[in-house]
Order: structure tokens, then C-alpha cells, then sequence
């Protein structure tokens, strides 16, 4: 009797330990994805980057590596993209701020939660969606206002994306409005301070990290997107700063060579590894100055 | 006092810049939602959701990618679910609070940050290439649930941590293990909520054309995929071909798929929020 | 003064006396239960038990009482190692359960727990039925029958007290019950397992005076089965249902004696004023 129950304790101790090791290899996982990613994409660069320098590829400024003579400098693809951020970023954040404000401090319950489901779904809305209304529908009306402009254009993808982005500002900066206690706002109305005055000089700046971060957030989502930019952005590479011309970003390039199936192991077929990774850098590179930023003005409370 | 007229006037801008801005997204998202639906109505059919693609547009229809949905979704629900779980409860129940636990915690994050488009391109190099799987609907799920993963296990973990301690501690005072405690306690407590964000992050994932696209998933495809090794293509690939076509009359087709993309996404979520709202609401005292 | 305070002590004749030439306060003896020796605890680098000695006899109830802070619930928390939960939680010295030290590496927690039941301050059932509450603890330990079961939860929820009020409601969510009703559930659940020792943490201070007094009277049956460590701020329950007191003062123990003693005539100038309420 008393060795059936120490087998069946050796038994449940080995199940346990087993089961522990099983959840922690899922956890690893995730670490084992982001070597993958590096490891891959440094591997299929590698390839590319014994072909092309690294000078050329990142102060170069054609980017034509379909046609001849090929160039490979990424700045026209970086410059597309920086375009159609910084576009999409002017949208969003003022309107995702100023939803904000009006949701944490001017909203009364009911309208907030008309306008809060609103909200998400537009967050919801798949970017091809996103994409189609750019073309069909923005782009029409621009060319309306800027008649020397042609059908596939950066302000159009910017504007659309501009307004995919606000939810992604607008709730995280909500989030952080709420979160400051009211005996803050309370003490600013003692001394006969107005709405708006509580709102702006005491509220947002208690709020700045969660702030910072969501906008961060947004950058960083902008700059890998993929479905609008495809659509309505166009696909020549090129450095300018006119947002009424076609232009190609870095995911705008990457989808256009996985779709010609280009081959295995040609230059080509490297290439997009070569952007994609350039393009995995500059995320990293935002998300851990958004970290970084966010943890410098945090308040607790 | 005389400034405070003109305070009260910012006041009354803010509040007014403040209901605009809400206005351009309401009014964004009708925009947004007419224009598809007045393109896309006329060609929505029967027919539509049961032909092929075609070089006629009367006769185009959407089944293969259809069906190239579900079969990756459906996949990428199998392997994302249970992973996501044992990871989110490795994290909260089993691993000790150092620092590589941090670690992992900061991947998860930034991972959960990372363009799908990099995910398309891993799974080309690593799951197409690498091994050798082919530009195939297993690729593209093996694909899907890496991408998904990380969003899957931070909403997990949230659903997890919000289980009362107290609870863990009754079960431990009985001399449950570690497992009984995940298991039986922790982990049914925490399941609507991993259910709610799970289905969510798939609805998120049955939109997403960008992996599919670099993973070559194959644009025109005449043929409705029967294994998990065969070649497939997804909803949004077809509309977002569709949209390059030059005649005016793909266009509209793409819209009719939006709305198809469209009403598959509502009933996810409903099915979501259904899910949340019933077990918020049988909480306890 | 003292003697108000000990107007409903239990029977003399049930309590194993102390020879009143000890002087050390834990007077360590073989036959006890539960033995601390030179026991230490930190959390992290804060001490929250300094070198306790003390002896706990088998099937006596025996209270632990001092201010906030003095350690109590450490102590009683050490007994189940269930303080192994808390990161960087460390122990020094031995807690001997029947002579065998808990803390050595050899020795499984979970069949310790199995032998030690715990009923903690705010009544904690599980989110499931009456039934299922106090039949977990078997389950997880191997019973399945269901026959085997029903009487497992039958015989738990009577020594609890709680029977009566709850066989025609057995499949109801444990949260439909009163809070006294919960922590007698949860005092069956502890039960159900059938333990030697019985750990209880300041169990009334969430509870009502009459739903306090019914928990009162089910500890004084207890003891008679069960080894019964008590936790408790309120120095009448303390004065009520022990019989011996254990009075703990920033992580020490300062005096341990029968509680008629410990109340009529405290040894150290510290334990006369916590008796006589000069401090909380």
C-alpha cells in the first residue's frame, strides 16, 4: 500500500515537471521568434549585402533594382514612408487628442459610450478596407482640390491612414486622462480654474507619458503599413517631398516583388529582405524610444 | 477680472475643436462604410459567394478565397489558442519575477509591435524556404499564429492576473499542485476573457492581406484548397487584386468582397463582445 | 480586571497543564504537535520572525495574539509553507510537524498541505457550487466515486456546522451563502481533506458578532479532532476558545503559557499591556 503511494507521488512529480517544461517552452517561443526574424532576415541579407554595399544601400538615393542600371540606395523608399507618416500623423494626433480631452473631460457617460464603440470599429477595419477608400473615394475628391495631381499620390494614403491611427491615439490617451485622479482636477477648480484651463495645464501634462506613448504606438504602425500605401500610394521610388506625387514606401516595395514572385535567391528576392529588415530596425529603434520616453515621464500617483 | 471673457472663449474653441474631432471620425467611418456598400451591393450575390474569380466580371466570384480563410484561420486558431494559454500561464503561475521573465515580457511586447509585413517575411524565409513547407496554406497558418501570438498572450496574461489570489491560496492550502492550481482554479475562471481576446485577434488576423501577400500566397486561384498543402488565397488578397485590376466593374467586385470581409468581421466580434458581456456579468460578489 | 475577560473559559479538566518551573515562554516537549526551533523568517531583508521557540500541543486549540505586525499570520502561514507562494521569502532553523522538520529539502509541500487545513481571514470559496467547494480537496488527492464523495462532503459540512442550511442547495454558487455561511463552507472545505492540523487566520474578522459567535463555538468542538492554531486580534475570542496563548510582539514570541495563566498573570510586563489594552 505504501509503495503504491510513492509511485503514484514519483509519478504526479515527473507529470508535474513535465507540464512545467511544456509551458515554459511555449513561453520561449516568443523569444525564439525574435531570433528567427533576425536570424532570417540577416541570413537572406547577407546574401544581398555581398552584392550590394552597405554605403550604397543606405545614403543612395535611386532606388531601381527591377531596371537597369540597378541602384540600391533605400533613402527614396525611407523618404515614402516618412511622407505618408508624418502625413497620417498630422491627422492623428490632434483629432485623437482633442477626442480624447473631449471624451475624458467634456463627455458625459452616454455620449461616451455612443462614441467609444465608433471608435473601435474604425480600429477594427481591415487596412485593405482602408486602402479601397483611399483610392475610390479620397483620392477623387483631392484631385478635385489639386488638380496637378495624379491618382496614386502620398496625401491620399496619408489622410486615410491618418484616420485608421486616431482610435490607437485617441483610447490610449483616454486611458491616461482618466487614469489621473480627481482630486487633482478638484484642487485646479478650488483656485477657479475653467474647464479647458484643468483640461490643458493640469490634465494632459499629468497624462504626458501615456501620451507620448500612444502616439509613439501610431508612428510606429504607420511606418509598417502595409495595405494602404500598396493601394493608393503608388509604387515609384522616389526622394521629394511633394505628397501630391506617387511615391513607394519600404512595405509598399516589399509587397510589389512578393506579388511578381520574383526567384529564390535571385538579387531581387534579396532585396526584400534588405528593406525588410531596414524596416524592423527603424520599429525597434521607435518602440524602444517610445519605452524609454514614456518610462522618463511617468508619474505615479 | 477682464480676462476672463476671453477665457471663456478658449473654452468654448476647445469644446468645439473637441466635438469636431469626434465628428470627422464619425463621420469618416459612414463615409468609409456607404462607399463600399453603394460599390459593392449590386454585385453581392449568391453567385458571388459561390463562383471563381474570372476575367468576367459578371461571373467573378469569391469561393476560393473564402475558402482559403477559413482554412487559415481556422489553423491558426488551433495552434495560436492553446500556445498563447500555456505561455500566458507559464508567465503568471510558474515563472519566478527576474529578470528574464522581464525579458520575455519586453519581447512579447515589441513583437506584438512589429509590421505583419516582417511576419510575412519570416514566414517566407523560414517556414516557405527554410522548411521547405512551400508557399502553402500550413505556411501561411504557421505564419498567422506567430503574428497573432504575442496579442493572444498579453490579453491572456491580463484575463490571468485578474483572477483573485485568494482563490490560488484556498486551492494551495488543500495541497493542490501547481497545475491542479492553473488548471482547475485559475484557468476556467480566466477563460471568457482569453476566449474574448482570442477571437479578436483572429478577426484582426482574417483581415490582414500583407503576410499572406509575402508569403505568395497565389493571387489568382481557380481551385478551392482541400489540404493544408495546397496553394490558397485569403479574402483580402482577392479584393486587393481586384482593386488593381484596371475596369471599373473589379472595383465594384472588391467592394462586394469588403462587404463580405466586412460582415464576417461583425459577426466575430459579436460573438466576442456576446462572450464577454455574459461572464462580466455573472461575477462574483 | 482579568477576570471579566475569562468569564467563558472552557473546562479545566481538558487542558494539559505547564510545569510553572519553565521559564523558557515555548517550552518545546516531545509530544507536541507542532515544534518551532530557532525559527527565522525574512521577507526580502525585512525579519518578520526572530528566533521563535515554541511547542503546540496535539488536539488543544491553542491562540496566537499580539498588535499588527507582530508576525502572527507569518508564524501561522510557515506551518503549511504556504509563505513559499511570497518571492523572497526565507527561512532559518526548524518547524517540526511529529517530530520531522517541514523545511527539509526531501519533503513534499503538497502532501504536507494535505495534512494541514487552512481557513483564512476573508472567506475565500472557489466560484462553484457548495458541493464542488468542499469536494475539490478530495478530488485532487485521488477520490472520485461519487459515492465516496457525497459522504466525504456530507461528513465536512456537518463537522462545519453548515449542513443543515445547505443539503437541499448543494449545486448553488458558493456566493449565494451569507459571509458566515462561506467561511463555515470554507472551514468544510478544509475538513474535507481530513487533516490533523487546523490553521485558522483571524476567521471572524470579516464577520458579523452572531455569525462570530456560531464560528466560536464550532472551534471549541474542533479541537477535540483536530490540532487547531489560531490566529486573532480579539483578545476575548483568544480568551474564550484557547487553551493556551501565544503573545507575539514584533516578530517575537514574548510569552506562551496556558491561557488562564497567560490572562490571570502574565510574566512579562509586555504581555500585562496588551491584556490591559495600553496598546492595540
Amino acid at each position: 500500500m505504501k509503495n503504491r503511494a510513492g509511485e503514484k507521488k514519483r509519478a504526479q512529480k515527473i507529470r508535474e515537471s513535465l507540464i512545467e517544461k511544456a509551458l515554459f517552452a511555449s513561453a520561449a517561443l516568443s523569444v525564439l521568434t525574435t531570433l528567427g526574424i533576425l536570424g532570417i532576415f540577416l541570413f537572406e541579407a547577407f546574401g544581398f549585402f555581398k552584392e550590394v554595399s552597405i554605403i550604397e544601400f543606405l545614403t543612395g538615393t535611386l532606388w531601381t533594382p527591377l531596371f537597369e542600371p540597378k541602384h540600391f540606395g533605400i533613402l527614396p523608399l525611407v523618404a515614402g514612408t516618412l511622407m505618408v507618416t508624418i502625413i497620417s500623423i498630422a491627422v492623428a494626433v490632434p483629432i485623437g487628442l482633442l477626442t480624447a480631452i473631449f471624451l475624458s473631460e467634456y463627455a458625459s457617460d452616454r455620449l461616451r459610450r455612443l462614441v467609444k464603440p465608433v471608435l473601435e470599429v474604425l480600429a477594427g477595419i481591415p487596412t485593405v478596407v482602408y486602402g479601397y477608400f483611399a483610392l475610390t473615394y479620397v483620392t477623387p475628391i483631392l484631385q478635385q482640390m489639386f488638380p496637378q495631381m495624379i491618382v496614386f499620390n502620398a496625401l491620399s494614403a496619408g489622410l486615410v491612414m491618418g484616420i485608421m491611427i486616431i482610435p490607437m491615439v485617441s483610447s490610449l490617451s483616454e486611458d491616461a486622462m482618466v487614469a489621473v485622479p480627481n482630486s487633482l482636477r478638484e484642487g485646479a477648480y478650488a483656485l477657479g480654474s475653467q474647464k479647458h484651463e484643468v483640461a490643458l495645464k493640469i490634465v494632459l501634462p499629468s497624462a504626458l507619458s501615456g501620451i507620448i506613448a500612444s502616439i509613439i504606438l501610431a508612428i510606429s504602425r504607420a511606418v509598417g503599413e502595409t495595405m494602404i500605401v500598396s493601394i493608393a500610394a503608388g509604387s515609384t521610388p522616389k526622394l521629394t517631398l511633394n505628397p501630391l506625387e506617387s511615391i513607394q514606401t519600404m512595405t509598399g516595395y516589399i509587397t510589389q516583388i512578393s506579388l511578381g514572385e520574383a526567384p529564390f535567391g535571385s538579387i531581387e528576392y534579396n532585396t526584400i529582405f534588405a528593406v525588410g529588415l531596414t524596416l524592423f530596425v527603424m520599429v525597434v529603434i521607435i518602440n524602444t524610444l517610445g519605452n524609454w520616453l514614456t518610462k522618463k515621464y511617468w508619474r505615479s500617483y | 477680472m477682464n480676462n476672463l471673457s476671453s477665457r471663456h472663449l478658449k473654452g468654448r474653441l476647445l469644446l468645439a475643436a473637441g466635438v469636431i474631432a469626434v465628428s470627422i471620425s464619425l463621420l469618416s467611418l459612414v463615409a468609409l462604410l456607404l462607399d463600399s456598400l453603394l460599390d459593392g451591393l449590386p454585385y453581392l450575390n449568391w453567385g458571388f459567394l459561390t463562383s471563381y474569380p474570372s476575367r468576367f466580371p459578371d461571373q467573378a466570384g469569391i469561393l476560393p478565397a473564402l475558402f482559403g480563410t477559413i482554412w487559415v484561420v481556422g489553423l491558426t486558431a488551433l495552434f495560436s489558442f492553446p500556445l498563447g494559454i500555456f505561455a500566458a500561464l507559464y508567465l503568471e503561475e510558474y515563472a519566478p519575477k527576474n529578470w528574464l521573465t522581464d525579458l520575455i515580457h519586453l519581447n512579447i511586447a515589441n513583437l506584438a509591435g512589429v509590421p505583419s509585413i516582417v511576419y510575412g517575411l519570416l514566414g517566407l524565409g523560414l517556414f516557405v524556404e527554410a522548411l521547405a513547407i512551400g508557399r502553402v496554406i500550413l505556411a501561411g497558418a504557421l505564419t498567422m499564429t506567430l503574428l497573432i501570438l504575442p496579442v493572444i498572450i498579453i490579453t491572456a496574461r491580463e484575463s490571468i492576473r485578474s483572477v483573485p489570489k485568494e482563490y490560488r491560496e484556498g486551492a494551495f492550502a488543500l495541497g493542490a499542485t501547481r497545475w491542479q492550481v492553473a488548471s482547475q482554479i485559475v484557468l476556467p475562471e480566466a477563460f471568457p476573457g482569453i476566449l474574448t481576446g482570442t477571437i479578436l485577434a483572429l478577426s484582426r488576423a482574417i483581415g490582414e492581406a500583407a503576410p499572406m501577400i509575402a508569403i505568395a500566397a497565389l493571387a489568382y486561384v481557380r481551385f478551392t484548397p482541400t489540404s493544408p498543402f495546397d496553394r490558397f488565397t485569403v479574402i483580402p488578397i482577392q479584393i486587393y487584386n481586384w482593386i488593381n485590376m484596371p475596369r471599373v466593374e473589379f472595383r465594384e467586385l472588391a467592394a462586394a468582397g469588403i462587404i463580405v470581409l466586412l460582415v464576417v468581421l461583425l459577426v466575430m466580434n459579436s460573438v466576442a463582445i456576446f462572450i464577454r458581456n455574459k461572464y462580466q456579468k455573472r461575477g462574483v460578489s | 480586571m482579568h477576570e471579566n475577560i475569562l468569564r467563558n473559559q472552557p473546562a479545566e479538566q481538558d487542558v494539559e497543564l505547564m510545569s510553572s518551573e519553565d521559564q523558557e515562554p515555548g517550552l518545546l516537549k516531545r509530544n507536541d504537535k507542532i515544534c518551532f526551533r530557532n525559527f527565522n523568517l525574512w521577507y526580502g531583508e525585512k525579519q518578520a520572525l526572530k528566533n521563535i521557540n515554541l511547542g503546540i500541543k496535539t488536539n488543544i486549540l491553542t491562540a496566537i495574539m499580539g498588535p499588527s505586525g507582530c508576525g502572527k499570520s507569518s508564524l501561522l502561514r510557515s506551518i503549511n509553507r504556504i509563505n513559499d507562494l511570497i518571492q523572497n521569502c526565507r527561512v532559518s532553523g526548524e518547524l517540526l510537524i511529529d517530530e520531522e522538520n517541514i523545511y527539509e529539502g526531501k519533503v513534499d509541500v503538497y502532501d504536507l498541505r494535505r495534512r494541514i487545513g487552512m481557513v483564512f481571514q476573508k472567506p475565500n470559496p472557489f466560484p462553484k457550487s457548495i458541493y464542488e467547494n468542499v469536494a475539490y480537496g478530495p478530488r485532487i488527492h485521488g477520490t472520485t466515486e461519487k459515492t465516496e464523495l457525497d459522504t466525504i462532503v456530507e461528513k465536512s459540512l456537518r463537522g462545519a456546522a453548515l449542513w443543515d442550511e445547505v443539503k437541499d442547495r448543494l449545486n448553488d454558487n458558493a456566493y449565494s451563502l451569507s459571509g458566515g455561511q462561506q467561511q463555515r463552507l470554507c472551514i468544510a472545505r478544509a475538513l474535507s481533506i481530513e487533516p490533523e492540523i487546523l490553521l485558522m487566520d483571524e476567521p471572524c474578522s470579516a464577520l458579523d458578532p452572531i455569525a462570530t459567535s456560531k464560528i466560536e463555538v464550532l472551534m471549541r468542538q474542533l479541537k477535540e479532532s483536530y490540532t487547531v492554531v489560531l490566529v486573532t486580534h480579539n483578545l476575548q475570542q483568544a480568551a474564550r476558545v484557547s487553551d493556551m496563548t501565544a503573545f507575539m510582539y514584533v516578530g517575537e514570541l514574548i510569552e506562551f503559557g496556558n491561557t488562564m495563566d497567560i490572562f490571570n498573570d502574565p510574566q512579562k510586563e509586555l504581555t500585562e499591556k496588551y491584556i490591559t489594552g495600553k496598546f492595540g
